[in-house]
């Protein structure tokens, strides 16, 4: 949108030189300073910042870990262990990095979560909305990877499970299943290979980050009222304004994380993978890491077989069509408004889908047992309804509210709405710029 | 250019498809090192044999043997457990074909085909669950088998799945009794 001009003037001779030759600065400049953002923007909108930060300070603190970290079966467990007591604040940088992992899912999550409130994968961003579901889906398989590496008990099983998805794909299962391992079983192959991989996919996922941006400074982000921007007036420009804004949004994020890592280092983590692998000996209760949770329950919710489809087949199918209806989302969505702040039906199934996913991930947690496994199929049931029925359904047959002219009459109209109260005290947070 | 590419455009055609399909060839000869070195390798392929002295078990005891990375449970079973085994009908299993290697691919799943003919109190079978690969507990579940405790799939006294989401039964590797007291697997 606002590609094409740009008012980046070189102030010094260098500058011009630079310009000149290479406009690095001038791409800098007109995609962090000039660049104009909606003038409501809430703080929902600052977690791609955040999602940035937690990348660099994942690759950062990984790399260091790297240094003292050994892939071989024998050694793998004692090194991190190395880390942890030998290593100078390497327990400080393995507790970032292994919190730093759950805190990424966390802002990845409500980053997701407020795409899908606020329709940010209608027209035009379709490619941007796949492109985050790719980094998405790079995420999930660094994580599963990285969490390997230490080789707990929940690390090798985790690891035994998540490959064994592959074997139930029929006639090559088996086949890809030791082509991913290098053997029979978990094992030394599997572990170096992981971390090749897991030092590896990082980088990847910053290539597919540097598109999403792109992609997203072609289009123009989008705002809690979904109206696209029409004049001068509906925007901000991204320096002060979003700056400060994702900046403070950050602090606030990295001061949950701190107290994670200085005071709860181990709460998103499993005890059993502080005892070594043992391949003859498997954990009471595998669980994988938190954010892979919801999907497990998927995963394990399909106990019988569909047709000629047995119930393990069955199973993998069910959890990678549950994050593959995500790429499907812009074309599942038949809606014409984008912002569920206007969609009184779609609001309200909105925050069930957040409920359900929050109760998948707790039968997750728990055993597969009695009642459980009932109340997993129900909720992985509504989890699909959720996008191939309700998504199409209630865009054709939901009366929207009636949408503002411009985002400025939106923001106007609600500073207007909380008068008697003070200046921005009890204001929406979409209000505020 | 001239009327010649027109009448004449074989030749050039030729260059183009034969120059493409090298090209394509050559590629996957590249990228065919980079996938076949993800393969188990030799070391793991070498398929040593295990030989196992079952003289200590008694009926109603079990012994675990590593066997190509996974554990392979050798059990003595008790009367009662195999009178289970062989009073379940055909038509309850879930699985009905023996999944044993010792025996054609398409034997039906009864006590006697996931045993050894005169040998019928011991078990020999890999265990690991069907379903995604874990290590189920011995004499646990609502069969008196195994039970994995990863999603709950449950196995009876022959190693067959009863209930849960794993799809065969688990997996009888080759092995034959050496002696009385002595079992080689593998």
């Amino acid at each position: 949108m606002s590609e094409g001009h740009s008012t980046y003037t070189p102030k010094t001779g260098l500058g011009r030189w630079f310009d000149a030759r290479m406009p690095l600065p001038r791409l800098v400049y007109d995609s962090f300073v000039a660049y104009p953002v909606p003038r409501n923007l809430n703080y929902m909108w600052t977690f791609g910042g955040i999602l940035s930060i937690m990348l660099v300070a994942q690759i950062l603190t990984g790399i260091v870990l790297a240094m003292h970290y050994t892939s071989d079966t024998n050694l793998a467990f004692g090194s991190v262990e190395k880390i942890m007591r030998d290593v100078n604040s390497g327990w400080l940088l393995r507790y970032m990095h292994a919190n730093g992992a759950s805190f990424f899912f966390v802002a990845v999550y409500i980053h997701i979560f407020r795409g899908l409130y606020y329709g940010s994968y209608k027209a035009p961003r379709e490619l941007l909305w796949i492109l985050g579901c790719i980094i998405y889906l790079l995420m999930m398989a660094t994580g599963f990877m990285g969490y390997v590496l230490p080789w707990g008990q929940m690390s090798f099983w985790g690891a035994t499970v998540i490959t064994g998805f592959f074997s139930a794909i029929p006639l090559v299962g088996d086949w890809i299943q030791q082509l991913l391992l290098g053997g029979f079983a978990v094992d030394n192959p599997t572990l170096n290979r992981f971390f090749a991989l897991h030092y590896l996919l990082p980088f990847m996922i910053a290539g597919v980050v540097v598109l999403h941006i792109w992609a997203l400074h072609v289009v123009g982000q989008s705002n809690p009222t979904g109206i696209e921007i029409k004049s001068k007036t509906d925007t901000v420009a991204f320096t002060p304004y979003a700056t400060i804004k994702d900046a403070f949004g950050m602090i606030v994020f990295l001061f949950f994380f701190a107290y994670f890592v200085f005071y709860l280092p181990n709460y998103l983590g499993h005890p059993d993978n502080y005892i070594v692998a043992n391949p003859l000996k498997t954990p009471a209760h595998i669980v994988p890491e938190w954010y892979f949770l919801p999907f497990y329950a998927i995963l394990r919710a399909i106990t019988f077989n569909i047709g000629p489809i047995n119930s393990k087949l069955g199973g993998v199918l069910c959890m990678f069509g549950a994050i593959a209806m995500l790429f499907l989302v812009p074309w599942l969505d038949t809606s014409k408004v984008r912002s569920a702040v206007y969609r009184p039906w779609y609001k309200l199934f909105f925050w069930l889908f957040v409920a359900d996913a929050i109760l998948l991930g707790w039968l997750g947690s728990q055993p597969a047992e009695g009642s459980y496994v009932f109340m997993a199929q129900m909720a992985t049931l509504f989890y699909f309804a959720f996008f191939l029925v309700i998504m199409p359904v209630l865009g054709l047959i939901e009366t929207p509210r009636r949408l503002p002219n411009s985002i400025t009459e939106a923001v106007l109209e609600k500073n207007k709405g909380g008068s008697g109260h003070p200046a921005g005290a009890t204001a929406a947070p979409q209000t505020k710029g | 250019m001239s009327a010649t590419d027109i009448h004449d455009p074989n030749r050039r055609d030729f260059l183009y498809v034969a120059t493409g399909m090298a090209a394509v060839v050559g590629a996957g000869a590249v990228a065919w090192p980079f996938i076949d070195q993800m393969r188990p390798d030799a070391s793991t392929l070498a398929l040593a044999s295990v030989e196992v002295d079952v003289s200590s078990l008694q009926p109603g005891s079990s012994l675990i043997v590593k066997w190509r990375g996974k554990p392979v449970v050798v059990r003595n079973r008790t009367e009662k457990e195999m009178k289970d085994g062989e009073a379940v009908n055909l038509s309850d299993l879930k699985d009905p074909i023996a999944r044993n290697a010792n025996l054609p691919s398409d034997a039906p799943a009864t006590d006697a085909n996931r045993t050894t003919p005169g040998k019928e109190a011991w078990m020999v079978m890999v265990q690991v669950c069907t379903h995604l690969g874990c290590i189920p507990l011995g004499q646990e579940g609502d069969f008196g088998g195994w039970f994995c405790p990863c999603h709950g799939s449950q196995y009876d006294t022959a190693g067959r799945i009863r209930k849960g989401p794993a799809p065969e039964n688990m997996a009888i590797p080759v092995f034959k009794f050496m002696s009385d007291t002595k079992i080689l697997i593998g």
